[in-house]
């Protein structure tokens, strides 16, 4: 019986820079359990003289195949990050475990409206929800808003465009330097700016907010304060190094 | 056999025999929370203990504040491989809390406001080994880190702490408590790596 304590190995496949510190790996893993769309695994590394270090990862993928997706920002201060963004090349081999988390999630029998928010590289579990989303064709409403440094830091762009229709709709917050033509200046994200740029608390959604914890932290209130059940929102964060 | 990575080692951090395994050292204090941070005004702060029985010993937080405080220097190790060492506490040990209490149920489910729950033995929270803690490094627990009052249980991974916590009800049985259902292992001992089911 597969097991969460088991490690598995995977094969780096595909590697390819998404912004100037982000990188996508598409990692092979024989024996993979398949993953519901925002959970997230842990990634074990082994140097030559038998120390490790671990991880844990959000997945860009989902569903029964064994090809991984991660996307994976570099920390200036980091230890595994730095190696996964600079270091790795397709043929590598290193181990993850997983899945991991069952609460962070969206299954396609979901039917109510669904607010996504991501900050940063806190894209990750959310396109993997979006991506089901499109997959399963599911009628539920979802609005993902995105907030990110500049343009050029946006992770997935052109295909969370393609993404979007009737039942799929896409809102950019741009902190520090917006596209020319831009129609607000750029800025993070506040009350005023959730209560135009995401569903209503009276469409009774599920929120999912994913990012750095100074980002969650003043997102989570602000939907609080917009009248959000608190028991709806649920949050992932990370931050410290 | 592990497969090992070429090359990689060359940033590693200070590994310390503090460290539990597959911890690594951290001097931020980095938030896991499942949903918003919850605002609990003092004034209304209640924290009980409810037995078997259906009795239930309840203190407001002028009478927690009344009761002896004890300082606690601990190092604390999170799930997600964090840990801080060397932090200092201060708050009301559950020996003094349970010294009025009696039950022969020998588990707990500690509950938190915003609906938190977490399960713990009885057995792990008494002779000196936990608190309701309401200050961290001499400063009043900020709500992101569980303030006014959270549970410190240092000796287990830390989403035992539970943020917010308002009581303790008594339980037959080891329920599982909220992270425990959605993945995480009932116990959570960081020197046995128990992270996961």
């Amino acid at each position: 019986m597969v097991t969460r304590a088991d490690w598995f190995v995977g094969t780096v496949t595909e590697a390819a820079m998404l912004t100037r510190t982000g990188r996508r790996l598409l990692v092979d893993v024989p024996g993979w359990p398949g993953n519901r769309p925002g959970q997230h695994l842990d990634l074990r590394l082994t140097a030559e003289d038998g120390y490790q270090a671990v991880r844990s990862y959000s997945i860009a993928s989902f569903g029964h195949g064994q090809a991984v997706e991660l996307a994976v920002d570099e920390l200036p201060d980091g230890e595994v990050s730095p190696y996964l963004v600079e270091d790795v090349i397709v043929g590598d081999q290193l181990e993850v475990r997983g899945p991991l988390g069952g609460f962070f999630v969206w299954d396609a029998e979901q039917t109510e409206p669904v607010q996504l928010i991501a900050g940063g590289s806190g894209i990750v579990p959310l396109v993997a929800m979006a991506r089901a989303h499109h997959a399963a064709a599911s009628a539920a409403p979802f609005r993902l808003l995105y907030s990110v440094r500049t343009p050029a830091d946006a992770y997935f762009a052109d295909e969370l465009l393609s993404l979007v229709d009737a039942s799929f709709a896409l809102d950019w917050v741009y902190t520090r330097e917006t596209p020319s033509g831009w129609p607000r200046p750029a800025g993070r994200v506040t009350r005023e700016l959730l209560a135009e740029t995401s569903l209503s608390a009276s469409d009774a959604p599920t929120v999912y907010v994913c990012g750095p914890t100074g980002f969650v932290e003043a997102t989570a209130k602000a939907l609080v304060a917009l009248g959000h059940d608190p028991q709806r929102i649920r949050t992932e964060r990370f931050g410290g190094s | 056999m592990a497969v090992i990575s070429r090359g990689f080692g060359a940033r590693r951090r200070e590994s310390t025999p503090d460290l539990p395994p597959g911890q690594f050292l951290t001097t931020d204090f980095p938030v896991l929370s499942a949903g918003p941070t919850p605002e609990v005004d003092t004034a209304e702060w209640e924290f009980l203990i409810r037995t078997e029985t259906g009795d239930e010993k309840k203190w407001s937080w002028d009478e927690l504040q009344a009761l002896p405080q004890e300082t606690i220097d601990t190092d604390i190790h999170c799930v997600t491989r964090w840990s801080k060492l060397g932090t200092t506490w201060r708050g009301v040990s559950l020996d003094t809390l349970f010294a009025e209490v009696e039950t022969s149920y020998d588990f707990t489910m500690v509950h938190s406001y915003g609906g938190y729950t977490t399960n713990l033995p009885l057995e792990d929270l008494l002779d000196g080994k936990a608190w309701i803690a309401t200050e961290f490094d001499g400063e009043p627990l900020e709500p992101e880190h569980g303030g006014p009052a959270r549970l410190l249980v240092p000796h287990l991974y830390f989403w035992k702490s539970a943020k917010w916590v308002r009581g303790i009800v008594m339980h037959g049985d080891d329920d599982p408590g909220f992270w425990e259902q959605n993945g995480y292992h009932t116990y959570g001992d960081p020197w046995q790596e128990q992270r996961y089911w």
